[in-house]
């Protein structure tokens, strides 16, 4: 304890991180015993016990939150302060593309008149929201060039799964069978070969160029009558645009082969290329991404999909139609993969991504591309005197530097990131992509100013002299957070994933085992 | 416009700080051939021209509050308490990402660790992952789980599960080896099981059903249970997740899995989406549950401390290993849910079920003694029942929609042997008026 004191007493003190070091206390832990009339709705009758009958009647008992409203309240605004977000701090993750969330999307999302739809009402009830659904796909082709979009996909990790259900019915009706492979470079995002292999089809990582770029030779070498789809995605996890891309589709297509675009990272992309002229034939875009819907702590997203002309008769059910200007919804396809999702999608997701395209527009979004790219350079320029960057040059919207040089003191990525936190910044991506050594992956989007960037420069400079100076002062990092160094390996081995297993937990050991900082 | 705060200085500064000449030097790389012009896209607007423009589309809609809708089919109206959607709206928890920096996403962590719990508890099973994409992808998944656990490929499914949720399952496997059969409803809109019996073949790994069913009818379980048990098949139940508290849950059915929507706890309608999959399994199956999963453990002061876990299972590790490719889903809206649970406690929850039941018997009594009316699946419901109309069914609803009413939900496009049925929802939000206008325009003659 003495040494942690000491560390807390450096730099990285709580008013840099602005966060609360008050010990996690279960809602369940603040339960009062009685009965409670909630006063929500009225209530049933006497009588209505009777409607159930014995059989049928639950019996086992469960462990709520039995506590006001006026608790509620505090509890959760408490949890609410011990979250970094990206209304409260610089959040330069790596291929999440933090950007802010305008306040405009939330209170469209919000509006009774969206709110209140059920997805059932009949069709010419809905015409304002299909409107926007179109519209939205119109953009959306726009920014892209591709043909025809399906906003069903939830995720990008679901547009990506929607992606390998379409290679896979455009091969089987071509009766070329024998496609039962896909390939990705190994700096790919894991939810790539998750995706395929989850859907069947075997993985093939082919090794990134010295250049960071795909490796045409390894490439050529994988590619044959077996693949089904090279997944991919540019500019690539090192921040690099793939300039042979050209070339890499036209050896696809030569083979047989389908395309498909990561869409994660088209926050690089607006009005400078598109992946439909790069010869993408799928794409997703992860519209919490690149379209500034929030994050939400992990979701909920979207992931729509989109695919050239060919690929249009297998898209998910159902499509959006425009007939003169009646909207309609068609879950008529023949040859259509079939339904991935209950309903139309993310809708409020959706709004909220249609709201940010109609107040950006084209100068907007344009500008939005221009200022990621330059944000990023700016970065990597500035941190090129204090960390390792593998691969120079000029990046896009994100860039990967390395901390290998760190190592000698004992430091790794993972604690520069951690140390970061003590001075109110997220940790940059740790140790990814895979083919970087101690890996930080920097994004900083459009959306911080100068000064951010500058601190951001100053207070990795600050860390790097740490390292040197006291390496144990990072090891420890963070130092004015609620916990610090999660026990990570304790949770797997006996996993405690709800309160009534730490409860049984509790009756067969000491209870300070887990609760030590808290009184009962 | 746009959302940086960059001002054209600060761009020229940091041009030259990077020792690029213009904005084109850093994009040199992206080959001329491919170098968009421009986007072809309209002009950005002003807030205040974009909130014109969004109210005059948004309001040709017409909502939940501006008809008098018995709409339910998987997709529910029912009251949310104000507290949720302002908690809910918190930026802190909002503009937050996954929370891989345990430290400095307690708050998140925490509160998906009470919606495992709580979602456990209700489905009465022993763990729940932080969330599922919505109903049919949960159930979805969980059918494929119970056949890879079980090394089986053919899953029986009731018809009586929601048409969307089958038609999702149907697409998530059509690319594997795994299969589905339908298992019919008798007489009584409830599982056959004779069919059942005949079926539950070696192969089967998996059997799912729903309860209350897509009829809202409310069935027991415990023959099913003891046939899927004799085949040493999995057992998935999906359901209203509301009905659970008054209802015998999953859990003491006997199922080993619970995947279904969590929207009725506390989201609106939206639209479809976005809602919320709840996936809860037994114990046995914990190590194979898709989706995030967070624990408790304590940090290396020894204080207590969430931590995503199980990441063996996931794709940022295993990579084409992982158990499931899912990645962000809906915790915020698991987060939604947690605070709805909270408000209601188990008393309010268990009251706000008995007055959907209570209401829905209370119409359902009512329109079975309209003349032109019969309720073909009698029995134990929770809030939704089948109605028979002997009069053509499309005629009815569009003149009972002139007069501001959605009946229900017709079946006859999901059955084609159900013509003339359809579906209606009772939640606590309806009026003595409001089913009062409903029995009144069924049994209008004009």
């Amino acid at each position: 304890m003495m040494e942690d004191k000491a560390a807390v007493r450096k730099e990285g003190k709580r008013e840099w991180c602005g966060m609360t070091d008050e010990p996690n206390i279960l809602i369940f832990e603040k339960n009062r015993s009685g009965k409670r009339t909630t006063g929500y709705v009225p209530s049933p009758s006497s009588e209505a016990k009777r409607l159930i009958p014995d059989s049928l009647a639950r019996k086992k008992d469960a462990i709520f939150p039995e506590v006001s409203e006026r608790e509620i309240v505090q509890h959760f605004l408490r949890l609410s302060q011990k979250n970094f977000s990206v209304d409260t701090h610089f959040y330069p993750l790596g291929s999440c593309t933090m950007k802010y969330n305008p306040k405009i999307n939330e209170e469209i999302a919000n509006h009774p008149s969206f709110t209140g739809l059920h997805p059932y009402q009949p069709e010419e009830s809905v015409q304002g929201i299909l409107r926007i659904f179109w519209e939205l796909e119109e953009w959306l082709k726009g920014v892209t060039g591709m043909d025809r979009f399906s906003l069903q996909p939830a995720a990008g990790a679901h547009g990506e799964l929607v992606g390998m259900m379409i290679a896979r019915a455009y091969h089987d009706s071509r009766r070329d069978f024998a496609r039962r492979q896909v390939i990705v470079p190994d700096s790919s995002h894991g939810t790539n070969p998750a995706s395929a292999a989850f859907y069947g089809f075997e993985v093939i990582t082919i090794p990134s160029d010295p250049r960071g770029r795909v490796n045409l030779a390894e490439l050529a070498k994988a590619v044959s009558e077996k693949t089904a789809c090279l997944m991919m995605t540019n500019p690539n996890t090192l921040g690099l645009f793939e300039d042979d891309i050209l070339k890499i589709q036209k050896m696809m297509h030569e083979k047989g082969a389908l395309l498909y675009y990561d869409g994660a990272n088209m926050n690089a992309l607006l009005g400078i290329a598109r992946p439909g002229d790069m010869g993408f034939d799928m794409i997703h875009l992860n519209l919490h991404k690149t379209f500034s819907t929030p994050h939400g702590g992990g979701g909920p997203g979207a992931g729509p999909v989109g695919v050239k002309k060919a690929l249009e008769k297998f898209l998910p059910v159902p499509l959006v139609t425009r007939k003169g200007d009646r909207y309609g919804l068609d879950d008529d396809l023949p040859d259509s993969i079939g339904r991935v999702k209950a309903f139309y999608g993310n809708a409020g997701i959706l709004l909220r991504a249609y709201v940010y395209m109609r107040r950006l527009g084209k100068e907007g979004l344009e500008q939005v591309s221009r200022d990621a790219v330059l944000s990023a350079n700016y970065l990597k320029k500035n941190l090129q005197s204090a960390l390792e960057i593998p691969h120079g040059g000029f990046c896009m919207h994100e860039f990967v530097a390395s901390s290998e040089p760190l190592k000698r003191f004992g430091v790794t990525a993972g604690n520069i990131g951690k140390r970061l936190l003590d001075y109110g910044i997220h940790a940059p991506t740790v140790y990814f992509p895979l083919i970087v050594k101690e890996a930080l992956m920097v994004e900083p989007t459009e959306t911080e100013s100068k000064e951010t960037l500058d601190r951001f420069c100053e207070v990795i400079r600050k860390i790097v002299r740490e390292s040197e100076a006291d390496p144990e002062c990072l090891k420890n990092a963070p130092h004015c957070f609620p916990v610090s160094h999660p026990d990570e390996v304790k949770a797997a081995r006996e996993p405690l994933l709800t309160y009534r297993a730490f409860l049984g937990r509790q009756d067969r050991r000491d209870r300070s085992d887990l609760v030590s900082g808290i009184s009962f | 416009m746009n959302y940086s705060p960059l001002t054209d200085a600060d761009r020229q500064d940091m041009l030259s700080a990077i020792g690029a000449k213009s904005f084109d030097d850093l994009i040199a790389n992206v080959p001329a051939a491919l170098r968009e012009r421009g986007l072809n896209l309209p002009s950005g607007l002003s807030e205040f021209e974009l909130r014109g423009y969004l109210d005059s589309i948004l309001s040709s809609n017409k909502t939940s509050g501006t008809f008098n809708s018995f709409l339910g089919a998987g997709s529910y109206d029912h009251y949310i308490p104000a507290v949720v959607s302002q908690i809910a709206g918190r930026g802190e928890f909002v503009t937050a990402y996954t929370p891989y920096q345990a430290e400095a996403s307690q708050g998140t962590l925490q509160a998906i660790f009470e919606y495992q719990s709580v979602m456990a508890e209700l489905t009465g099973l022993e763990v729940a992952n932080g969330s599922h994409y919505d109903g049919a992808t949960a159930f979805a998944e969980g059918v494929l789980l119970a056949l890879r656990t079980t090394g089986r490929n053919k899953a029986l499914v009731a018809r009586t599960v929601h048409p969307e949720y089958r038609a999702v399952a149907a697409t998530y496997l059509a690319g594997t080896d795994h299969r589905i059969e339908e298992i019919p409803y008798t007489q009584n809109g409830c599982l056959d099981l004779k069919f059942l019996k005949e079926k539950l073949t070696p192969e089967v790994g998996c059997v799912a059903a729903s309860n209350p069913n897509f009829f809202g009818r409310v069935e027991d379980l415990t023959d099913a249970l003891a046939l899927i048990r004799g085949n040493q098949s999995l057992f998935l139940v999906t359901g209203h997740p509301l009905s659970f508290s008054v209802f015998r849950s999953p859990g003491e059915w006997g199922a080993d899995m619970a995947c279904g929507e969590a929207q009725p706890l506390g989201l609106g309608l939206n639209f479809g989406g976005p809602y919320v999959g709840y996936f809860a399994a037994s114990q046995a199956l914990m190590r194979k549950i898709p989706g995030r999963l967070v624990g408790l453990t304590t940090d290396r002061r020894g204080k207590r401390a969430f931590v995503l876990t199980l990441q063996a299972r996931e794709q940022h590790i295993r990579r084409e290993k992982a158990s499931s490719n899912i990645c962000s889903n809906q915790a915020l809206c698991a987060l939604t849910v947690c605070v709805y649970l909270a408000a209601m406690g188990w008393d309010g929850l268990r009251e706000v079920a008995m007055l959907n039941v209570e209401k829905a018997r209370a119409l359902r009594e009512r329109i079975a003694a309209l003349p032109e009316f019969e309720i073909p699946f009698g029995g134990d419901i929770f809030n939704e029942f089948v109605v028979r109309s002997r009069k053509p069914l499309k005629p009815l609803m569009e003149k009972l929609r002139e007069k501001g009413i959605l009946a229900g939900y017709a079946l006859e496009k999901s059955y084609p042997e159900l013509k003339d049925h359809f579906l209606v929802t009772v939640t606590e939000k309806k009026t003595d008026a409001q089913m009062n206008e409903l029995t009144e325009g069924l049994g209008s003659r004009r």
